[in-house]
């Protein structure tokens, strides 16, 4: 991270090049910025307002009112609050724990060597099969899950030490992150079925959990390629002076790995924050998330425009200042080495 | 499954940092936190995730594949699964969802017929040379065989859909939108970064500005998007009335419905786009680029020559996670027009979705099968094919 940063800009414009790139730059600013002022205009409208066609300007060609925010906030209170602090919970949880997860696995896929045996592999692929067919026969699960556990146990001794076989770190890393290729929708009926039996569905642990499992590829993905970039010497003393792993770990990587862990934090979080098709299976009523609450306000009379406005600004509001920070750390050339190619 | 470690051998994908790789030796000390403990720590740190990747990943694909050889059937008392085979593929690829899944094909005009030879034509000559290649083995010609036929029949798709008479069908749709989008995305988010580089007073104003709509859900994206574009209370409705279009909707013509989905995805990821374009410019050396302002080398010259290679190993990863998060599109669509007029917009997601709620469970986890198999192919493909091509001789 020493090297010069091209963030001075090489040389002065020209005149003429600045305002083009003024020009450019205004335009597109508009484009992102125009619809967000639209959702303002259109929280401080009354409903036959935004019913009886376009008003642009408050207190120009319109009365602003606070009605819709008033609504929300008031008459509804509790409506509102529930889910925003059921997203509030689920993101930031989720996303700590992702990256808990994630930056251990990170490490340990760049620092220690793996090699697990084909074989092993296949006689634990073997003996899910196998559990998962039990319990689509109808054997309780606890059964299914204890022999399966039981028969991996018996085969690894015997037939999982035969194949010489082995994979190494970067089949681990593919395979995690490959992950990622997985739709969501291929997985979320069985996951459903899985709360449903655990009796966890409508909480807000199964949205944590599954979206630790979404999130993990990404944070192994970006926190791998940031580790590497991490000198080894610091460790190495660390390790001639005495240091546990774990030691080393804590106090020596992960501080230094401060903005990488912070970067991958945000993108993470923006995800759980976001979300809305997991959500929608997973959870009704008590662990609703505010993107079903901005859906909800598609009633029956058609899309309550005005609601669904201070909605969306509302769940914009927090990711502004996430905006600025990332700004920020790209800046200083910071996400550089968790995305090279 | 065992891992076997040897804690004594340094990193595999040591970093720039680490040239000739050092054996990193992280001996078991006194301060270990239980006796042992480093010697588990290997497991400790990996365990976790795969554990919680493997239960929520793996297990539930597993019997998401049963489910798509299976009916759910309603019973009295509850429901159950009756094994069927391949019964819901055969359903999407030819019965009678196959118009939904595959589209409405036609038989193509001449022109199509052109297009249909060609792209035939190319692909055969692409694999003769993959043929003579000595360095190519025969798993990857096999790789390669297959990669043909599946873009063979896509481009026959693609003109049997286009013909007079024909439609897409969600298939199609989604790659439509993953192509367009991710295009559309790349250059936009190029050229931003690209400006936000330059000697400009005010431009964190702007990079910040550029990074809001990614930020924002995708179901308010959706919203906002239906809000603009609405003819008659929409922001835009003395221009459509100008123009004579007031009984119009964007949302009743198939294709202006599709184009509104492809603007609304622009809009959201053109700053994922940017983001890390903007990083790999600021993070590209300085001292040539300024070597080459002093022998008087012109900005095209500069990037053409100098940061053109250097984002090129940044820009097709970026590609690649925007081609495998593009075809997961399902949010904005089912907002911005529901799937319609008719299936015209919806994407295979979505398609999974209706599916689901209508219960047809077998049905829905097929074509999340279908789904996972083009994305599995067409990431592999881009990893195995295009990207080397790419990174090695620019």
């Amino acid at each position: 991270m020493s090297k010069p940063i091209r963030s001075r800009g090489l040389r002065e414009l020209s005149p003429a090049r600045l305002v083009l790139s003024y020009l450019l730059l205004g335009g597109w600013a508009f484009v992102v910025l125009f619809p967000l002022y639209w959702l303002v205009v259109t929280s401080l409208k009354t409903p036959i307002e935004v019913d009886s066609g376009p008003v642009y300007v408050p207190y120009v060609d319109f009365q602003p009112t606070l009605d819709a925010w008033h609504y929300l906030f008031f008459d509804l209170g509790s409506d509102t609050f529930r889910p925003y602090l059921n997203t509030v919970v689920i993101g930031l949880t989720s996303s700590v724990l992702a990256l808990a997860l994630g930056a251990a696995a990170a490490y340990a896929l760049v620092r220690f060597h793996y090699a697990p045996r084909l074989g092993a592999i296949g006689v634990f692929i073997g003996c899910v099969l196998l559990a998962t067919g039990a319990l689509l026969a109808g054997v309780p699960w606890p059964l299914a899950a204890g022999a399966g556990l039981a028969l991996l146990l018996i085969l690894l001794q015997t037939i999982g030490r035969r194949f010489r076989r082995a994979l190494g770190n970067n089949d681990i890393a593919f395979w995690l992150i490959s992950q990622r290729m997985l739709p969501p929708v291929a997985v979320v009926i069985p996951i459903y079925v899985l709360f449903q039996r655990l009796g966890l569905l409508d909480t807000q642990v199964a949205l944590i959990v599954t979206y630790v499992a979404t999130n993990l590829p990404i944070v192994v993905w970006l926190l791998r390629d940031y580790f590497s970039t991490i000198p080894l010497e610091l460790e190495e003393c660390a390790a001639i002076d005495g240091a546990s792993t774990y030691r080393i770990f804590w106090s020596i990587v992960l501080p230094v790995a401060v903005p990488g862990l912070v970067a991958t934090f945000l993108f993470v979080l923006v995800f759980a924050w976001n979300e809305y098709l997991l959500a929608l299976f997973l959870s009704s009523a008590r662990a609703q998330t505010l993107p079903l609450t901005v859906v909800a306000q598609n009633a029956t009379r058609g899309p309550q425009w005005w609601y669904m406005s201070v909605l969306i600004l509302i769940m914009i509001l927090p990711v502004i200042g996430m905006a600025i920070a990332l700004e920020r750390y790209i800046s200083r050339g910071i996400l550089v080495g968790a995305i090279k190619g | 499954m065992q891992l076997d470690v040897h804690p004594a051998q340094g990193s595999v994908q040591a970093g720039p940092s680490l040239q000739a790789p050092a054996p990193a030796r992280v001996e078991p000390q006194a301060h270990t936190l239980w006796p042992g403990g480093d010697r588990v720590a290997h497991n400790v740190f990996l365990w976790p995730a795969l554990l919680v990747v493997l239960v929520l990943s793996i297990f539930p694909l597993l019997v998401s594949l049963y489910l798509s050889l299976s009916r759910f059937e309603l019973v009295p008392g509850g429901f159950e699964f009756n094994f069927v085979g391949w019964d819901n593929y055969q359903t999407l690829l030819f019965g009678s969802e196959r118009i939904h899944f595959l589209g409405l094909l036609k038989p193509p005009a001449l022109g199509g017929w052109l297009v249909f030879g060609g792209g035939v034509a190319a692909l055969a000559w692409w694999l003769a040379r993959a043929a003579r290649d000595p360095r190519v083995h025969a798993g990857g010609l096999g790789g390669r065989a297959l990669v043909a036929l599946l873009a063979a029949g896509s481009l026959w798709l693609l003109v049997g859909a286009f013909s007079p008479g024909g439609r897409p069908g969600t298939l199609l749709v989604t790659v439509i939108y993953v192509g367009a989008g991710v295009t559309l995305q790349y250059g936009l988010g190029l050229g931003l970064a690209v400006l936000t580089t330059q000697r400009l007073p005010g431009r964190r104003f702007f990079r910040v500005v550029f990074l809001l709509p990614m930020m924002i859900t995708p179901v308010g994206v959706g919203y906002m998007f239906r809000m603009l574009t609405d003819t008659g209370k929409g922001p835009f409705q003395p221009l459509w009335k100008l123009l004579g279009l007031t009984n119009f909707s964007w949302v009743t013509d198939p294709w202006g419905a599709r184009v509104a989905v492809i603007i609304g995805d622009v809009w959201q990821w053109t700053p994922f786009m940017f983001i890390v374009l903007l990083a790999a410019l600021e993070g590209q050396d300085v001292e040539p680029l300024e070597a080459a302002l002093v022998d008087g080398a012109s900005p095209w010259q500069i990037f053409r020559a100098l940061t053109w290679p250097a984002i090129i190993p940044v820009s097709s990863t970026l590609i690649l996670i925007r081609i495998i998060e593009g075809f997961k599109i399902v949010d904005l669509p089912n907002i911005l027009t529901n799937g319609g007029p008719g299936t015209a917009t919806e994407s295979l997601t979505l398609h999974a979705y209706i599916a689901w709620r209508t219960f047809d469970l077998g049905g829905s986890a097929a074509v999340a099968y279908g789904l996972l198999f083009v994305v599995t192919v067409v990431g592999v493909a881009y990893v195995n094919l295009v990207r080397p091509r790419l990174t090695e001789d620019p």
